[in-house]
């Protein structure tokens, strides 16, 4: 009889430690550059990300063709010479949140992390790390960063006759509304 | 005792790697979308491959201003300066009405001719939630000839038109290879002889091959089976050429045995000899306006 609550209280336990997982596939990208030119400006909402309480790992997976412009010339240069979408059809980031001790799941609230990883455009992969906000609201949880990204770091070209219509910063913005997986 | 442990070692031994799991790919674990469709975007350059129609839609909103040129043929020699002392001219603008649909008109001055197309999407090449290895679209349009009348007493409109119907079948293999077959059917109202009918069966094939990331190669060929046309006309047209894109334009340079530029003219009324010689210079260019941006 004892053996069988011990096996019990073993199972309870290793259930109680396997993560939880939080995930969308509706999150959004969108970039913004900014010049005296002109401003180019792009969304994407179909992002797929997940999170791992337990041990903070994070994940998303952007569809570079899911990017939608203005422009539909612009939509064709991004895909056809900039970043390649048939060559490299997705972009992705591979990190941990630092401070997932600090981010309380269960109750609402503001909390902030800093999260630091591996982001892969057009095939090359950087380090980098910011701070993300997550706004605990019953069931959901909307993560928040921004991120500058400069194209050169990542091996897109941009030709002299349009380098001045395009900034050398992007501003990144990413808003994730994460549930969680059951 | 010994089992007792074995068992504990066991439950927390597969927890563990549980754990190491989630760490190694949470997105794997997730497993692929299922609604998520990728469709085959551009496939050309442009909306046309030289005069053929292709595979490509003016984008919806998109306002197309075109203007083409097919000089004089080469070998009438440095007195024409080769040709290009003379030329034929369209001035089109096409229309993107829906992402699967668009419109277009000209004016030509080969015949004088005014015409007016429209293109619909059937199927489109994706992959993903929705497989399907081909696009498929089908091309309607209709010329009319406005040259004045040599005989006015025996001129009637209906005489000056013709209609070309098309269905346009390919598929974009990788990021540079793209081909398309080309079933037409051209309609005359008026042919001048009994020996010609007035529809007329072809069957055209064409492509383009990307040879760096804002350049491609572009060729198309029509086949005309025996018996349709007037010797003077039973010329294949065929057509090599370049597209170059430099931002908001994409020009195109080419050489062709074909003339006009409606389908009904360089299908059915082609004079041109590749093998005399008849090889014109042309040259169309496109400038896209967006008019009504897209909703976010």
């Amino acid at each position: 009889m004892k053996k069988i609550g011990l096996i019990v209280g073993l199972v309870a336990l290793c259930t109680g430690l396997q993560a939880q997982k939080y995930f969308t596939r509706t999150g959004e990208i969108s970039f913004f550059s900014s010049t005296s030119v002109e401003d180019i400006e792009a969304h994407n909402k179909t992002v797929t990300a997940v999170f791992d309480s337990q041990s903070g790992a994070i994940q998303f997976s952007v569809t570079m063709k899911a990017f939608h412009f203005e422009k539909a010339l612009m939509e064709e240069h991004f895909n056809e010479n900039y970043v390649e979408s048939d060559e490299f059809p997705k972009s992705s980031f591979k990190g941990k949140i630092v401070e997932m001790d600090k981010i309380n799941l269960k109750k609402d609230g503001v909390f902030s992390s800093e999260i630091k990883g591996k982001l892969t455009i057009h095939g090359v992969s950087k380090e980098i790390s910011t701070q993300a906000q997550f706004t605990v609201k019953g069931e959901a949880v909307i993560g928040e960063a921004k991120i500058q990204v400069n194209p050169e770091d990542y091996k897109i070209e941009i030709p002299g006759v349009v380098r001045e219509k395009i900034a050398k910063e992007l501003e990144v913005t990413m808003v994730m509304n994460f549930v969680e997986k059951k | 005792m010994i089992k007792k442990l074995l068992l504990c070692g066991f439950v927390g031994m597969a927890s563990m790697s549980l754990q190491a799991q989630d760490d190694l790919d949470l997105l794997d674990d997730l497993g692929d979308n299922p609604n998520e469709t990728t469709y085959a975007t551009a496939s050309y350059k442009s909306t046309r491959i030289i005069n053929s129609i292709s595979l490509e839609n003016t984008a919806e909103g998109v306002l197309d201003l075109r203007i083409s040129h097919r000089f004089g043929t080469i070998n009438s020699g440095v007195d024409e300066f080769f040709g290009l002392d003379n030329a034929v001219t369209r001035i089109g603008f096409d229309y993107g009405i829906k992402p699967w649909l668009m419109v277009g008109i000209g004016r030509s001055t080969y015949e004088k001719a005014y015409d007016g197309f429209f293109k619909a999407k059937i199927l489109r090449q994706s992959t993903g939630g929705k497989n399907i290895p081909v696009s498929l679209q089908f091309f309607s349009s209709v010329m009319i000839n406005s040259l004045k009348a040599t005989n006015p007493a025996e001129d009637l409109f209906s005489s000056r038109v013709g209609y070309t119907f098309q269905a346009i079948l390919g598929r974009k293999f990788n990021k540079g290879t793209t081909v398309q077959i080309m079933p037409t059917l051209v309609h005359r109202n008026f042919v001048k002889t009994r020996a010609e009918s007035n529809d007329v069966f072809a069957m055209g094939i064409g492509g383009r091959q990307k040879f760096s990331r804002r350049a491609a190669l572009t060729y198309e060929f029509y086949y005309i089976p025996d018996g349709q046309l007037a010797p003077e006309y039973m010329n294949y047209s065929f057509s090599i050429g370049v597209d170059i894109e430099t931002g908001g334009h994409v020009f195109q340079l080419f050489l062709t045995n074909s003339a006009g530029m409606n389908e009904q003219q360089f299908i059915t009324q082609n004079t041109g000899d590749w093998a005399d010689g008849d090889i014109r210079i042309g040259f169309n260019i496109s400038r896209v306006f967006t008019v009504k941006k897209p909703k976010n």
